[in-house]
């Protein structure tokens, strides 16, 4: 009886040994890591390598060949052309209106004088929690064709002819930046509303006491302030913007007339799942990589992050 | 002009709900008109989700079960990098922070080629793991909450230590509670993610047993615009969790994302 007790106790010691070095504060932050850095080696850069590797190839099941640049030959064809400008164009319509729009959204909702501040926060919020998807299903109906379709009956108020929004390149190009828009500015307007409140109050009030108007405490105090906010919600607007898919999915799925839809994650799907060629897909891959990696750069640059201020 | 806007967002859904009550041949015939056209509405649409046969309650179980696994695995293995970074000296630290840093900033969709492959080999195509996998260690939650752990207190780290707890036991019965703010705000957007995440599952999910409700849905989508009276009812249900976990969690996410979100 003695003798289990006394083996008990020894197997438990040898297992806090075991354990105080594996819990110790030496080993445990490698422990915590682990997570990232397997995921990391084994759904990052593994894919990354191999994108690379796939991109010279033509990849067909059962067997890949090295063709050089041939895939990257192919870039140079319209429907490349146009998922590149239809990227393009979309992201920098949604900079333009998911930018300074919430910004002044921001500011009118964090002074005290408005009521109802917390109903409009969450009700501008609540569409940022729908999926794309389903949104787009009503987006659909109220966009739809018929000359009954709420869109179109506002038009027709407006003097205005009634629109087929899927069948042209500008009205199909608003559907997506107005779904964007509509989802998207609630989420910018809870980032801008956060840096806002993290400026100090009494810099308002000195400068009130100076005799600042509104749009001089704007430019001069808010603005400066809020910039490193402005740079994240650029950074996030213009990584959406070329990884935008979904918005056009819900209109045209993946066959838009005239590929006013195209995007270049939809043309990755298109030719990488649809058409069975990953060699080209991951070409298309590597140059909107290339496209998203110089606008950082650029723009970490221009917003002066490089610098001392970073 | 706040009340207006207010009324602009907010109009889909009311147009959702009115529609959701109204046979689909008038919303094929008419298009959706905003008339409360009392002797049209039934029930009728969401009858046909229940219906034998219906794949919506399976997308729906679906969906659940990517979406709780998911988000619960994110929220473990994001929070316990986050923290690492936050309150440890380690060698490899700074190298490990920039990693987080380059990953999330480097749109993951240009990866879904090579990752199909692997999701391949590793024999996880149709399969809710598939999904689940390559996304459940978040940079994006791993940089929100090394900031939020920045603010936590290292005096009560030492007292534990004198006290004799391990390493875990200080993270999992100390620092977690203490991280709640941080963790219900993860927890919305995490949640958010997977539940109406689309082109990823798409790729894995492969036969419409094991759909999630988003994919499923837009399987109804055809150029022609029937089956509108799925379509309806079904979407209108898909967003009630979200909403329901928001209102919930709002308190946490409001004030959870003014403290870490964006001081990078």
């Amino acid at each position: 009886m003695e003798n289990k007790l006394d083996y008990s106790i020894q197997a438990v010691s040898r297992k806090q040994k075991k354990n105080r070095i594996i819990f110790s504060q030496k080993v445990a932050p490698y422990i915590f890591v682990s997570p990232f850095i397997l995921s990391f080696l084994i759904f990052f850069l593994y894919p990354s390598i191999s994108t690379i590797i796939m991109s010279f190839q033509e990849v067909l099941p059962g067997e890949t060949k090295f063709v050089g640049i041939e895939n990257y030959k192919k870039l140079f064809n319209p429907h490349f052309y146009a998922a590149l400008r239809n990227t393009t164009i979309y992201t920098i319509w949604t900079l333009i209106i998911l930018i300074p729009l919430p910004l002044i959204l921001a500011v009118i909702l964090n002074s005290r004088a408005v009521p109802g501040r917390n109903f409009f926060r969450s009700a501008y919020f609540i569409p940022a929690l729908t999926s794309t998807i389903v949104v787009g299903i009503v987006f659909r109906l109220i966009f739809g064709e018929l000359e009954s379709a709420p869109a179109n009956t506002l038009l027709k108020l407006l003097g205005l002819p009634a629109q087929q929004w899927t069948m042209h390149w500008g009205t199909g190009m608003f559907l997506m930046v107005f779904l964007a828009s509509w989802k998207w500015l609630g989420v910018n307007i809870l980032y801008f509303l956060s840096g806002l409140q993290n400026i100090p109050k009494e810099l308002y009030e000195s400068a009130e006491m100076d005799g600042a108007g509104v749009f001089r405490k704007f430019f001069y105090i808010t603005l400066p302030l809020l910039k490193p906010v402005v740079i994240y919600v650029l950074t996030i607007s213009i990584f959406g913007g070329f990884r935008m898919y979904e918005e056009s999915f819900v209109f045209w799925q993946n066959q838009s007339p005239g590929d006013i839809g195209l995007t270049l994650v939809g043309y990755i799907y298109k030719e990488g799942f649809m058409n069975n060629d990953m060699g080209f897909g991951s070409a298309i891959g590597i140059v909107l990589l290339i496209i998203v990696f110089v606008i950082n750069i650029i723009q970490l640059k221009i917003t002066g992050a490089f610098g001392k201020e970073g | 002009m706040l009340l207006v806007l207010a009324i602009v967002v907010l109009f889909p859904f009311f147009a959702l709900l009115l529609a959701s009550f109204k046979p689909s041949t008038e919303l094929l015939r008419y298009g959706l008109n905003l008339k409360l056209q009392a002797h049209l509405m039934s029930f009728k649409n969401y009858i046909y989700l229940f219906q034998d046969g219906a794949k919506y309650l399976t997308w729906y179980k679906n969906s659940l079960i990517i979406t709780a696994v998911g988000t619960v695995l994110s929220l473990l293995f994001s929070s316990m990098v986050g923290y690492a970074l936050a309150v440890y000296d380690f060698k490899g630290r700074n190298a490990t922070f920039i990693l987080v840093l380059a990953v999330m900033m480097i749109p993951t969709e240009i990866l879904m080629l090579p990752l199909y492959k692997l999701m391949v080999s590793f024999k996880m195509i149709n399969t809710y793991w598939g999904v689940i996998v390559p996304t459940m260690v978040a940079p994006i939650a791993i940089f929100f909450f090394r900031q939020y752990a920045l603010g936590l207190p290292r005096e009560l780290l030492d007292a534990a230590r004198i006290d004799g707890c391990s390493e875990f036991r200080i993270f999992f019965s100390i620092m977690v509670p203490l991280m709640k703010p941080a963790f219900g705000a993860m927890a919305i957007l995490q949640a958010m993610g997977y539940w109406n995440s689309f082109l990823w599952p798409t790729v894995v999910l492969r036969t419409e047993d094991m759909f999630t409700l988003p994919i499923g849905l837009s399987g109804l989508l055809t150029p022609y615009g029937n089956n509108y009276d799925i379509l309806i009812s079904g979407s209108l249900l898909t967003i009630l969790p979200i909403i329901i976990l928001f209102m919930f969690f709002q308190r946490y996410f409001i004030s959870g994302l003014t403290v870490g979100g964006v001081k990078g």
